[in-house]
């Protein structure tokens, strides 16, 4: 019993690396614009080169700079969406699980030239 | 068993502390459903002492005594979903037998985080955080030997002392 245990733990490992590596490298792409959804619906774009302040509805606020984007502000319980680093690749998100807010990256028209000389 | 009513209480009283302790330690990736799950260390250690059932009530028991004092009915929702999976998932492969409980504890903290991803992905109405999975099976897998390891040095050392 205790070799099945290494099989499984070897496995487990062996996949969710392999996932976790081909996840970033086949899907993952650096994209221009944020995305903002509340419960469901699209709340705005904003692209990334520009630094801004950005409020989500009364509950959250995020904030653009150096690319990337985070969450700055959150009236949830366990705050865990203010942890989370920010992001800047498509694929990654920012959840604010209680208030239904989650932030993605995605890539406006104008992305695709400058992606593919990347 | 002797006195099965006053050590479930014990054990039910464990999995609320080390559900507590869990709180402070900063075990934070942002990823939702992400933890350390230190208070299945109990749950397990009762699966293997005596049974699925008196497992699923301790369970039960922490996670609503933790849901009412630090919680809310939304979190206690949440953390039912990942418990639940999570233990039906290790009461099967226990029956199994195809692994120890180091093995069982893999799969149920895998599970564990796989279920809270899904609440998550559900509530906020998305299913874009499925891009995490992978980070939480390994981190499922990662917290599930260790509370596998933790679980069973419980099991080993109470079997004895319940048995008299």
């Amino acid at each position: 019993m205790k070799r099945n245990d290494l099989i499984l733990l070897v496995i487990l490992l062996a996949a969710g690396l392999g996932w976790l590596f081909a996840a970033r490298t086949l899907v993952s792409y650096k994209g221009d614009e944020a995305v903002i959804t509340v419960d469901g619906k699209e709340y705005g774009r904003y692209p990334l080169s520009e630094d801004r302040v950005i409020e989500i509805g009364d509950s959250n606020e995020a904030e653009i700079a150096s690319g990337t984007i985070r969450m700055t502000k959150a009236d949830c319980p366990n705050g865990l969406c203010l942890k989370q680093s920010p992001i800047s690749r498509s694929g990654e998100s920012i959840v604010c699980v209680p208030n239904k807010v989650i932030i993605t990256i995605s890539a406006s028209e104008n992305a695709a030239v400058d992606t593919m000389a990347e | 068993m002797k006195n099965r009513t006053a050590f479930l209480g014990v054990f039910s009283a464990l999995a609320i502390i080390l559900g507590y302790v869990e709180s402070m330690i900063p075990f934070f990736s942002g990823i939702p459903g992400m933890k350390l799950g230190l208070a299945n260390m109990a749950v397990i250690a009762v699966l293997y002492l005596y049974g699925p059932a008196d497992a699923l009530f301790v369970s039960l028991v922490r996670i609503l005594v933790v849901g009412m004092m630090f919680g809310n009915m939304v979190s206690i929702l949440y953390s039912l979903t990942g418990a639940v999976l999570s233990l039906s998932v290790m009461i099967w492969l226990k029956g199994k037998g195809w692994f120890s409980i180091r093995g069982v504890s893999i799969a149920g903290g895998v599970f564990h985080n796989i279920g809270q991803l899904f609440i998550a992905a559900v509530t906020v109405n998305t299913f874009q955080i499925f891009y995490y999975m992978p980070l939480l099976i390994l981190s499922g897998t990662l917290t599930g030997i260790l509370i596998g390891i933790l679980g069973g040095e419980i099991t080993r050392r109470m079997k004895g002392i319940l048995l008299t």
